[in-house]
């Protein structure tokens, strides 16, 4: 925990305190009144700064929702990256090496927003290698073709923006900025992706019975990237209450599913759903049902790369440890080396 | 020589070089020891495609597209130098790689940036990585008992391969004496400051049939072009 150190901006003057003692110290009218400081601001659309107070749950939730977002970036490199020395044009290969540069850019980037709340990378990585923080389940499936490149693309991230553009007005500052530059370059890969599989559509007929398979496995996985149903969804209403969320997972999923419908048509690949069908009424694309056994078994770690996914990141983390501790200890020799020259220098000018 | 083939392009192998390292660094993804090193390595492996698909494109005339080179070519038409094809190994065997790459690729891009179809940027991305793989040096060599160790242990498996460098590539304008011996000051330059020793091991194979720059590569090269031209021959003739 960070202490407190001010309420929301803007609202000094309703808690009548600056500098005050740590959440635990506050007496229970102080605290009320950075409670209402906080929820003024959260109503009025106001963003919550790291130095302003902000109710304990508020910045848990947070963390949770921000280290697991970050954990899903780094994790996320490695299916993909699991086709960058196959990749079959230079072209190709640049902008996939390029693409899962940039997750590990978001990955820096959402790490460095849970670090404004007081909680360090560190903490989080050993969290996630010790299987306590999650990550999106979707990156539990295997790239099995080239296609899959494109269809992670197309999908996944086409899923990832879907839920996370309305996050860019989330009431946290620097989870929202973050997510701004995200959302950026999270649209490229989409139509990255959207391209990638065109390609093959117009390309010969291996190439298109690939992209139509890649398709078939993530069609659904990618609905399910948008969590259960709202009526099991158990942080939804609070994360909302907060402005943290702003939109049911049931609404995107919706948002998602109108939004590829045309986009399949376009590309000439069939979405792997019989139940898919216009409803004039609704305005919307009504769909199937979703099997949520196979979603809460991949949820447990059952999927298919589940052990896979984690043991790369742990192996990665434990064979770069040598690496890090020379950079700290290379650091502290120069250090010690300075003021040591600082100091020889002061005594030599000495009289 | 009773060969008939054309003689290779000039600029062919160092379009191979940069093509085959940018590969190689290509592998850590997703393996890196820190999230910023993954950001770092993908940069430089990006440069050094960018810079193999310009010197390619200029060779179209002669060779046909960038991917008829890159993916279509056999084991022995590729002129990279061996160093660029070693594998990975560890951190430090890959920091080593690339200094001893950048102090040789840093200083002949500079000399050859106005007849290289590279943009000017080149030389300065090139400067980039020999300051990226200089820093880590220095970290490494000073750092911990055992980084000092992986860092000398990657010096001496490596020093074989820095000889082949300095052979003169028919065709380019270079003083490569002068380079040779720049790049000698640079890396002991490096050296002195990170504690490494200079090793006493010859710094090129006996074997007279030559090395990369003849055509002649090391064992995981066959492996890491399997796996690179693999896709693209399954499909002859198709559009990515
Ligand atoms: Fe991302
Ligand atoms: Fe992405």
């Amino acid at each position: 925990m960070t202490p407190v150190t001010s309420p929301p901006h803007g609202h000094a003057a309703a808690a009548g305190a600056n500098g005050a003692p740590g959440a635990d110290g506050l007496d229970p009218e102080a605290v009320s009144a950075f409670q209402a400081a906080f929820d003024t601001a959260v109503a009025a659309d106001e963003r919550i700064e790291p130095r302003d107070w902000m109710p304990d749950a508020y910045r848990s939730t947070l963390v949770r929702q921000i280290a697991q977002h970050a954990h899903s970036e780094i994790i996320g490199m490695q299916p993909e990256a699991n086709w960058i020395a196959r990749a079959p044009s230079l072209r190709r290969k640049a902008i996939l090496m390029a693409k899962v540069q940039d997750e590990a850019g978001h990955g820096l980037y959402l790490y460095g927003a849970a670090e404004t709340l007081g909680t360090s990378r560190e903490e989080l990585l050993d969290k996630l290698h010790a299987g306590r923080q999650k990550y999106s389940s979707i990156f539990n499936y295997p790239t099995l073709t080239w296609a899959d490149v494109g269809a992670i693309g197309w999908l996944v991230d086409g899923a990832a923006i879907t839920n996370q553009v309305p996050l860019c007005r989330c009431s946290y500052g620097p989870y929202a900025r973050a997510m701004v530059r995200i959302c950026k370059e999270e649209s490229f890969h989409q139509r990255q992706g959207y391209e990638l599989l065109l390609a093959l559509t117009r390309g010969t007929e291996a190439q298109r019975a690939m992209a139509q398979d890649a398709v078939d496995r993530w069609w659904w996985p990618s609905l399910m990237m948008f969590g259960p149903p709202d009526d099991e969804s158990a942080h939804s209403a609070q994360s909302m209450a907060w402005k943290i969320k702003r939109h049911s997972n049931d609404e995107l999923r919706q948002r998602f599913v109108d939004i590829c419908v045309p986009q399949a048509e376009a590309l000439g690949l069939t979405l792997p759903d019989p139940d898919l069908r216009w409803n004039e009424e609704r305005g919307h694309w009504d769909f199937g049902a979703i099997d949520w056994r196979e979603f809460r078994e991949v949820l447990k770690g059952n999927g298919p790369c589940n052990e896979q996914r984690l043991e790369q990141r742990r192996r990665a983390h434990e064979n770069g440890a040598w690496v890090r501790e020379a950079a700290a200890a290379h650091a502290a020799k120069q250090s010690a080396r300075a003021s040591q020259d600082g100091a020889s220098r002061t005594a030599r000018s000495e009289p | 020589m009773t060969s008939t083939a054309p003689p290779t392009p000039a600029t062919l192998p160092l379009g191979d070089d940069a093509l085959i390292l940018s590969h190689r660094l290509g592998e850590w993804a997703g393996h890196a020891p820190v999230l910023e090193e993954e950001v770092a390595l993908a940069n430089i492996a990006l440069d050094l495609l960018g810079q193999a698909r310009a010197l390619y494109t200029g060779l179209a005339d002669v060779l046909g597209s960038e991917d008829e080179i890159a993916f279509l070519r056999e084991e022995r038409a590729f002129r990279n130098c061996q160093l660029v094809e070693q594998p990975n190994g560890d951190f430090a065997h890959t920091i080593v790689r690339q200094l001893f790459f950048s102090t040789y690729q840093q200083p002949l891009y500079a000399r050859l940036s106005p007849v290289l179809p590279l943009a000017a940027k080149a030389v300065r991305e090139t400067a980039y990585h020999r300051d990226h793989a200089e820093q880590w040096t220095l970290r490494l060599g000073d750092g911990t008992e055992e980084s000092h160790g992986r860092t000398q242990r990657a010096v001496d498996t490596l020093w074989r391969y820095t000889g082949e460098l300095f052979q003169p590539i028919e065709g380019l304008e270079v003083d490569w004496q002068e380079l040779a011996e720049e790049w000698s000051a640079g890396v002991r330059d490096v050296f002195d400051r990170a504690g490494l020793t200079v090793p006493e091991g010859p710094r090129e194979g006996a074997w007279s049939a030559g090395a990369g720059r003849q055509g002649l590569h090391t064992e995981p090269f066959g492996r890491l072009l399997a796996e690179m031209q693999h896709l693209h021959r399954s499909h002859p003739g198709a559009t990515w």
